[in-house]
C-alpha cells in the first residue's frame, strides 16, 4: 500500500480518538439542552473545574488556601495525604451534585420561562465564575492528573500494523481507554434512560415541560438531576483531557469545538452528538494532514467551526436535530 | 423634585421627537459634552488616560456597535474580538501604506473594511439564528485569528508576527505612536465615540432602527408586515461592523500601540464586550457607555482594593475579576434583564416624583 495511504489511515483513528473525545462533552450539552432547554455554555468549564477537583483532592490541597494566606497570613497548602483516585472520583461527583443543586437553586429556578437566549447568556456568566471558583480554590498553576489509566503508544497495535503493512501505526493507550470509557458511559446513560424510573422521568420533561408536571414529575428534581449527570459526564471528560494534555485553562477552550460538534449532530440527538464528534474529530485531523501544510498549519483552531457553518446553511438542525418549525 | 419636566411644552413635531425631548436631559448631556469636551483634556494625565478614560471610549464604541447587532436586532455575535482585530489590521495597512494621510480619514475607512468583512460573516444569519448563529460568529473568531497570525502580508512581514502603530498626525497633532500625548489619545477616542453614538441613536430611531427591532422581536412576523429579513439583518451587521471596526482600529493604534492578535483580539474580548452589552442594557444606546464604564472600571477598582489596600496578590485579584463579573451576568440577568440603562430609567422615574411615592 502506499505510504501516503498508510498516513491517512493513522491520521482518521487519531481522529476518530480525539472525536470521542469531543463527544463526550458534547453529551452533557446534550443532556442538559434536552431536559431544560438551557444551552449549557458552561460544560466545558465544568469539565475543567471537576478535572481539578479531582487533582485537588487526590493531592490533598486545601481548598481556598490561596486566600486564606492572602487574608491571614498563613502558609496552608496541603492536607499532607494522598487519596486514592476512585475515592477521589466519588467525592468530585459529589462535589458535581452539590454544584447541580446550587445552579438549579441559585440560577435557573429565577430564570425559568426566560427566552432561551438569555438562559444562554446566564450560562456564560456562569462559566466566567465558575472558572474564577475553580482558580481560586486551587490555584491556577497547570496541574498533572494520573488517575491511573494507561498512557503511551499501544505497542500491540504497533507491532501488528508494522507486520501487516511494513508500518506502524501509533495509537495512544490514553485514547482507547477514553474510548471504552466513553461506550460504557453511553451505554450506561441509554440504560438509565430507558429502564429507570428518574430516566423515563427526565424523558417525559425533554419530551414536554407542562405534560411531564402534570403527572407529578417534579420538574426541580429533574433538573437537578440532569445537572448532576452532565457535571458526571463533565468529570469522566476533565479526566480524560486532564490525563491527555494536563488540567489548565485550555481545557475550556477545546471543550468549545463541542458546539460545532452539536450544531453538526443536533443539539437534541445524543446519537447525534457521537457522530458529530467523530465528524469533527476526523475531519479536522484529516484536513490539517492534507491541506495543513499548504496553508501554513494549525487549522485545527477554526477548522471545525467553519465546517459546522457550511454545514447549517445547508441544513440548519444538524444531522440529527429536529425539524424547525416556525409559527408566528 | 429634582428631575423636572412640567413647563416644558413641544410646540413642534421635531421639537416632540428630538432624542432629549425633555429641557432637563438635554441641558443635562450638553453639560456632560461640554465637560468631556473642554474640561478633562486639561486635567488629564497619562494614568488616569490609560487606565480608564481611552479603553472606556474605545469599549463604548465597541459596545455600541454590538449593540446594533445584539441589542436592536438580535442576532448575538460571539465574533466582536476577531471583528476589532480586523479594524486593526486595516487601520495598519492604511496608516503604513499611506502614511501622510490624516488618522479622522483612516479610522473610518478602516471601519468600512471591517463593515465589509462582518457582512460576508453575517450571511449565515439569513439561515441560522440563536444559538446556532452564536457558535458560527465563532467560526470567524477563530477562522480571523488565525488569518491575521499565518499571512505575513496582513502584518507586513515583521519578524515578530505582531503589528506596531507607527506616529501619525490630526493636523499636527501626533495621535499615535509612544510620544502621544494623554490628551491627544483621549480627544481622538472622544471624537469618534461621539460621533458614533450620534450615527447610532439616530440610526436606531429612524426606519432603519425599527425595522432591526422588529427582526428582534419576532422574525418571522417582521417578514410578513414588509420588512426585508435580508436587508435588515445585513445593515446590522455593516453597521455593527463599522463600529466595532473603528473601536477596533483606535484599540490599536491610540491605546496599545502593538498588538498581536491572538492575545489583544481573542475571544476573552468578544465575551468582555458581550459582557458590558447586557450589564449596560441590551438596545440602549446610553446602557453601552454605562456598561463599558463599568467593565473597565471593575478591575482597576477590584486591583486597588485587594491589591492596593489590602495587599493581597495579583493572580488572586484577577480570579476574583472573573467571580465578580460572572457573578455579575447572572445577577443581572435574574434582577434586572435590561441592564444599568433599565436602572437609570427607574431612578429617573422616581426622581420625577419624589418626595411621593405615586
Amino acid at each position: 500500500m502506499p505510504e501516503q495511504f498508510l498516513f491517512a489511515m493513522e491520521v482518521i483513528l487519531n481522529g476518530l480518538m480525539a472525536g470521542v473525545l469531543y463527544a463526550l462533552v458534547a453529551l452533557g450539552f446534550v443532556l442538559i439542552f434536552k431536559a431544560s432547554g438551557i444551552f449549557n455554555y458552561a460544560q466545558g468549564v465544568m469539565a475543567l473545574f471537576a478535572a481539578l477537583t479531582l487533582v485537588g483532592i487526590m493531592d490533598g490541597q486545601i481548598p481556598f488556601s490561596h486566600i486564606i494566606n492572602a487574608i491571614f497570613g498563613t502558609e496552608l497548602h496541603h492536607f499532607g495525604w494522598h487519596v486514592p483516585a476512585l475515592l477521589a472520583i466519588i467525592l468530585t461527583a459529589g462535589v458535581m451534585v452539590v454544584f447541580a443543586w446550587l445552579v438549579q437553586r441559585y440560577i435557573f429556578r429565577h430564570l425559568v420561562n426566560q427566552e432561551p437566549i438569555i438562559l444562554f447568556m446566564a450560562t456564560i456568566g456562569l462559566a466566567y465564575f465558575l472558572e474564577g471558583v475553580g482558580d481560586l480554590m486551587w490555584g491556577s498553576d497547570i496541574k498533572k492528573l494520573d488517575v491511573g489509566l494507561p498512557q503511551g503508544i499501544n505497542d500491540w497495535i504497533d507491532v501488528t500494523t508494522f507486520e501487516a503493512f511494513g508500518y506502524g501505526f501509533f495509537i495512544d493507550n490514553l485514547d482507547i481507554s477514553a474510548t471504552i470509557v466513553a461506550v460504557f458511559l453511553v451505554a450506561a446513560l441509554i440504560m438509565f434512560s430507558q429502564y429507570t424510573k428518574q430516566g423515563r422521568a427526565l424523558r417525559a420533561v425533554a419530551d414536554d415541560h407542562q405534560a411531564a408536571l402534570s403527572v407529578g414529575i417534579s420538574l426541580n428534581f429533574i433538573w437537578v438531576l440532569v445537572w448532576s449527570i452532565a457535571g458526571f459526564v463533565a468529570l469522566v471528560a476533565g479526566i480524560m483531557w486532564g490525563a491527555k494534555s494536563g488540567v489548565q485553562f485550555s481545557l475550556s477552550l477545546i471543550a468549545l469545538k463541542a458546539l460545532p460538534v452539536l450544531m453538526l449532530g443536533g443539539f437534541t440527538s445524543i446519537p447525534g452528538a457521537i457522530v458529530g464528534g467523530l465528524i469533527i474529530g476526523v475531519g479536522e485531523k484529516l484536513f490539517e494532514f492534507l491541506i495543513g501544510p499548504m496553508v501554513g498549519g494549525a487549522t485545527e483552531n477554526w477548522f471545525a467551526y467553519v465546517l459546522a457553518l457550511l454545514f447549517l446553511v445547508f441544513r440548519p438542525q444538524g444531522l440529527f436535530g429536529e425539524k424547525i418549525i416556525e409559527r408566528v | 423634585m429634582f428631575y423636572r419636566e412640567s413647563g416644558d411644552f413641544s410646540t413642534t413635531y421635531s421639537e416632540d421627537s428630538q432624542t432629549f425631548p425633555i429641557k432637563f436631559d438635554r441641558y443635562r448631556y450638553y453639560l456632560v459634552l461640554a465637560v468631556a469636551f473642554l474640561v478633562v483634556p486639561f486635567f488629564i494625565n497619562d494614568y488616569w488616560a490609560n487606565a480608564v478614560f481611552v479603553p472606556f471610549l474605545i469599549y463604548a464604541t465597541a459596545a455600541i456597535g454590538l449593540n446594533i447587532l445584539t441589542g436592536y436586532c438580535g442576532q448575538v455575535s460571539l465574533g466582536t474580538g476577531a471583528f476589532m482585530a480586523v479594524g486593526a489590521y486595516a487601520v495598519y495597512k492604511l496608516m503604513t501604506a499611506f502614511p501622510e494621510v490624516s488618522m479622522l480619514i483612516h479610522v473610518p475607512l478602516a471601519g468600512l473594511v471591517t463593515a465589509g468583512v462582518v457582512t460576508i460573516f453575517g450571511l449565515p444569519s439569513l439561515r441560522i439564528k440563536g444559538f446556532y448563529l452564536a457558535v458560527a460568529t465563532l467560526a470567524a473568531q477563530f477562522f480571523l485569528v488565525w488569518l491575521f497570525n499565518k499571512v505575513p502580508w496582513f502584518y507586513n512581514y515583521s519578524a515578530s508576527g505582531q503589528i506596531s502603530s507607527p506616529e501619525r498626525s490630526v493636523f499636527g497633532i501626533i495621535v499615535t505612536g509612544p510620544n502621544t500625548e494623554a490628551w491627544a489619545k483621549y480627544m481622538i477616542c472622544l471624537i469618534f465615540v461621539t460621533l458614533a453614538a450620534l450615527i447610532a441613536r439616530n440610526l436606531t430611531r429612524g426606519s432603519v432602527g425599527r425595522k432591526w427591532m422588529a427582526i428582534r422581536d419576532m422574525d418571522i412576523a417582521a417578514e410578513i408586515i414588509g420588512v426585508n429579513p435580508m436587508m435588515a439583518k445585513l445593515t446590522a451587521f455593516a453597521v455593527s461592523g463599522f463600529f466595532i471596526g473603528i473601536a477596533g482600529a483606535l484599540f490599536f493604534s491610540v491605546y496599545l500601540g502593538a498588538a498581536e492578535v491572538g492575545e489583544s483580539f481573542g475571544i476573552d474580548k468578544s465575551f468582555l464586550v458581550l459582557f458590558m452589552v447586557i450589564i449596560g442594557g441590551l438596545g440602549s444606546i446610553f446602557g453601552s457607555f454605562a456598561g463599558a464604564a463599568f467593565m473597565v472600571l471593575l478591575p482597576v477598582f477590584l486591583k486597588n482594593v485587594f491589591v492596593g489596600m489590602l495587599g493581597w496578590p495579583t493572580d488572586l485579584a484577577a480570579h476574583l475579576q472573573f467571580i465578580v463579573s460572572g457573578g455579575l451576568i447572572i445577577v443581572f440577568l435574574i434582577l434586572e434583564p435590561h441592564g444599568l440603562a433599565q436602572l437609570w430609567r427607574v431612578a429617573k422615574e422616581k426622581l420625577r416624583l419624589w418626595p411621593f411615592p405615586h
